[in-house]
């Protein structure tokens, strides 16, 4: 078996990965990047709208064109990646084993790994949909990968559940290829994706929005007939009398995405709320010198967001293999970062009371929408030492905020931080 | 006594930040067109430009001869008129390129007659 020593080894070359990747080198040391598909680049490459890199380039480049610009810094420098190599265990002493068709079964030992995996689509089975299994029945990111790579049609006539943006945009690529989209179906009573892709994905081409409405069964033995819908309360259960047929050849879901973590697992990582791994403020996991970074330790809304998670992932593993790797160290007193009240997950999970002094990012999600809402931090014994405003909240953008928990004056003893989103005690008109 | 009328002739949802105004654009009795709901200049920016001129960039693929993949994907390199879009879907469905392509290399030249073009968003190499 062909044994690889590298400083750090990444897994996946996506956009977290490549970022990643650019770096370890620019720090110095030696990179091994690993990816399963047949090129670098990751899932931009089949997000093929524009809406990327705002905040990293300023511009708005579309999916391939932000892969390409990592693409090419990785060429640059002269990474080394595998590709077509798909890792199948990772150990708890920062072995990797994995397998290619050139190699077979390879063993990688690394000082430090960097998690860079991403995340799987939810399934149908997994939100126990009625029926038989009639082929038509696709997840969108699936569909997405067909009709923008491979040059397959799923097919003729569609129904979209779930209105997240992937969902959305999907519905106008479909238009653009000639399909009917019949309805885009939303359990929630509001849009879930961005108001610009209501517009320019729905609106712009007349594609019913069917809000609060769920799918409860899939007609059709061999091949999909159509589905039915029907109403949800406000306790997603079905309102018994408000189903509807909707005629279609293809059923495509958007209903979530999950952080793809079997690796992270079966190494024996603690994995949190998110079903992300638990990170410290280094993105550090319980493991020692394994980094992650990305949509596997949290599903990001912008690329440009995963980006600058990257850096610091990359940053932070060369800072581990260059000071602490191979000494014996103790990661004594943490903050634990809990999510209050509105607040669905937090990360980091928890706070190394020695970083105290840095700035520390903070990233987390709401669990309602709403207007004129407060962030507060409150510590162990309820009082609050930070605040912020902010006007709108919604569980489909993530929110970022960088706090100097030194600076704000925390206590020392505390070692608990709940972060809560509550509505304003005063009505205020103030910008963000 | 004379009546004042205003007809609303178009309802346009801003995109720019998360508000969302709806703008309504409206016809007073000398003709003129009035625009209301805006709550900042580049919401009244943005609605202008979708009434008189709604512009879009498209994204799409377009076929490849004998790259390593069957598609390269191409964006307009500027937004082009809204109802052009047609046009340039038809143009791009026929269309076939060959490798090897860079980023941004012009697949066709001023699409539908605009001043945009359609360039490839990434390199392909071709088929090995």
């Amino acid at each position: 078996m062909k044994q690889y020593n590298t400083d750090v080894a990444i897994i996946g070359a996506g956009s977290a990965g490549l970022a990643a990747a650019v770096e370890v080198k620019k720090g110095g040391l030696n990179v091994l990047i690993l990816e399963r598909d047949r090129e670098l680049g990751g899932i931009t490459l089949q997000c093929i709208h524009n809406g990327f890199g705002l905040h990293e380039f300023k511009e708005e480049l579309t999916g391939p064109e932000y892969a390409q610009r990592f693409i090419n810094e990785v060429k640059r420098l002269d990474i080394p990646f595998k590709l077509n190599t798909m890792v199948i265990e990772l150990t708890i002493d920062k072995t990797i084993y994995a397998v290619n068709e050139e190699e077979g079964l390879i063993e990688v030992k690394a000082k430090a790994i960097i998690l860079a995996m991403g995340c799987r689509e939810r399934t149908r089975g997994a939100i126990n949909i009625p029926g038989f299994r009639p082929s038509g029945v696709y997840t969108a990111g699936q569909a997405q990968r067909f009709v923008n790579m491979e040059g397959w049609l799923p097919g003729k006539t569609f129904v979209i559940l779930g209105s997240g943006d992937i969902g959305m945009i999907m519905a106008r690529r479909l238009t653009w290829e000639g399909c009917k989209v019949k309805a885009v179906v939303e359990i929630l009573p509001y849009v879930s994706g961005l108001l610009r892709n209501q517009v320019q994905c729905l609106e712009d081409y007349g594609i019913p929005l069917i809000t609060s409405y769920t799918i409860t069964k899939i007609h059709g033995r061999d091949r999909i007939k159509g589905v039915t819908i029907s109403k949800v309360d406000r306790n997603f259960d079905r309102v018994i009398g408000s189903e509807k047929f909707i005629e279609c050849d293809t059923l495509l879901l958007s209903v979530g995405l999950i952080p793809e973590n079997e690796l992270t697992l079966n190494a024996g990582a603690e994995l949190s709320l998110n079903n992300g791994p638990v990170v410290d403020n280094n993105l550090e996991t319980s493991i020692e010198g394994i980094f992650a970074c990305g949509n596997v330790l949290q599903v990001h809304d912008l690329v440009d967001m995963v980006t600058a998670e990257a850096k610091r992932a990359g940053v932070n593993a060369v800072e581990y293999v260059k000071n602490i790797y191979g000494k014996d160290i103790s990661r004594d007193e943490r903050i634990l970062c809990i999510p209050g009240e509105n607040v669905n997950y937090v990360k980091p999970d928890f706070i190394n009371k020695e970083d105290v002094g840095e700035d520390i990012i903070f990233t987390f999600r709401v669990k309602e929408p709403g207007r004129r809402k407060l962030i507060q931090f409150k510590d162990h014994e309820n009082n609050v030492i930070y605040n912020r405003k902010k006007i709108h909240v919604i569980p489909s953008e993530m929110i970022e905020l960088k706090v100097n928990l030194e600076k704000i004056k925390i206590n020392p003893a505390c070692g608990r931080l709940e972060i809560e989103v509550i509505d304003r005690p005063e009505v205020l008109i103030e910008e963000d | 006594m004379a009546e004042c009328t205003t007809d609303i002739i178009a309802e346009i949802r801003c995109i720019v930040c998360p508000t969302g105004c709806i703008v309504q654009v409206k016809k007073d009795e000398t003709g003129e067109l009035i625009f209301e709901g805006y709550t900042c200049k580049r919401g009244l920016e943005y609605a202008q430009q979708e009434f008189f001129e709604p512009k879009r960039i498209l994204t799409s693929t377009i076929r490849v001869e004998n790259g390593l993949l069957p598609l390269v994907p191409i964006r307009t390199d500027q937004p082009i008129l809204k109802d052009k879009l047609n046009d340039a879907l038809q143009l791009i469905a026929t269309t076939i390129v060959k490798a090897p392509i860079t980023m941004g290399d012009i697949l066709i030249k001023n699409v539908v007659g605009l001043d945009a073009n359609i360039i490839a968003s990434r390199d392909l190499v071709e088929a090995r």
